[in-house]
């Protein structure tokens, strides 16, 4: 039995660099497998829409954080988060490490989404709330709330909230 | 019977399927492609992938860290 006429749906609530990767990687892999993908942002997540990203990652709240270094793990100690440059150092060490690595990058992947005619839904709540414009985010949204995730998630296979 | 070669050496997850699925837009059913990758992680994958797409996984093998997929369009 193929995924054809499956669907699947995510809340995406995270908008750092490191949240970024899980919901645009597992909807573009479920659309390039034939599943209908819908995404819906909500909170941090409605910053993944903006036409021109920045993402950064924070050491502080990633207390596993490592990364690797000189064939080590160099930890990322919470508390360091609070000195000045800390985020902008992992950032920069993040972005180097995804390219080096062939990972693609979140532009790329929101690119593929986008042509894969994954719908996404961002949430009127939090463009209230935070005062985004629609002007600031890419073309192609949906703008709705609750209700209209939900109807969606009803009729899904797989829903994730990320 | 001609034959797509599909190189995505030294890309990781999702990168080699969501090429590979590209690729496969263009083929005609029953057409060929080959994909060449380096993630370990595509093993599974496109063994995955072929199931739930309803294309064949005709053979794959690894030389050297290196991966080929035979995969043939389904109808």
């Amino acid at each position: 039995m193929t995924a054809a006429g499956k669907s699947m749906s995510l809340i995406v609530t995270k908008g750092s660099l490191d949240w970024a990767y899980p919901p645009f990687v597992l909807a573009t892999t479920a659309a390039s497998m034939g599943l209908d993908v819908t995404m819906f942002f909500t909170f941090y997540g409605l910053t993944l829409l903006k036409k021109t990203l920045d993402l950064k990652v924070t050491t502080l709240g990633n207390a596993a954080m490592e990364m690797p270094m000189m064939g080590m793990h160099m930890v990322m100690p919470n508390l360091m988060g609070a000195l000045p440059g800390m985020d902008g150092m992992a950032t920069s060490m993040m972005k180097d490490l995804i390219k080096k690595k062939g990972v693609a990058s979140i532009e790329e992947l929101r690119e593929a989404a986008v042509e894969a005619e994954v719908r996404m839904i961002a949430c009127q709540m939090t463009m209230d709330l935070f005062e985004y414009k629609q002007a600031d985010l890419i073309d192609g949204l949906e703008f709705a709330g609750a209700a209209t995730y939900i109807e969606t998630a009803t009729n899904c296979h797989i829903n994730l909230f990320i | 019977m001609s034959k797509t070669v599909l190189d995505v050496k030294g890309l990781n997850c999702p990168l080699p399927i969501l090429r590979a699925k590209k690729a496969i837009k263009d083929l005609a059913p029953g057409g060929m492609l080959e994909v060449v990758a380096t993630d370990p992680g595509s093993v599974k994958d496109f063994d995955a992938f072929c199931r739930q797409t309803g294309n064949v996984l005709v053979s794959q093998k690894e030389d050297g860290g290196v991966y080929t997929f035979e995969i043939q369009k389904g109808a």
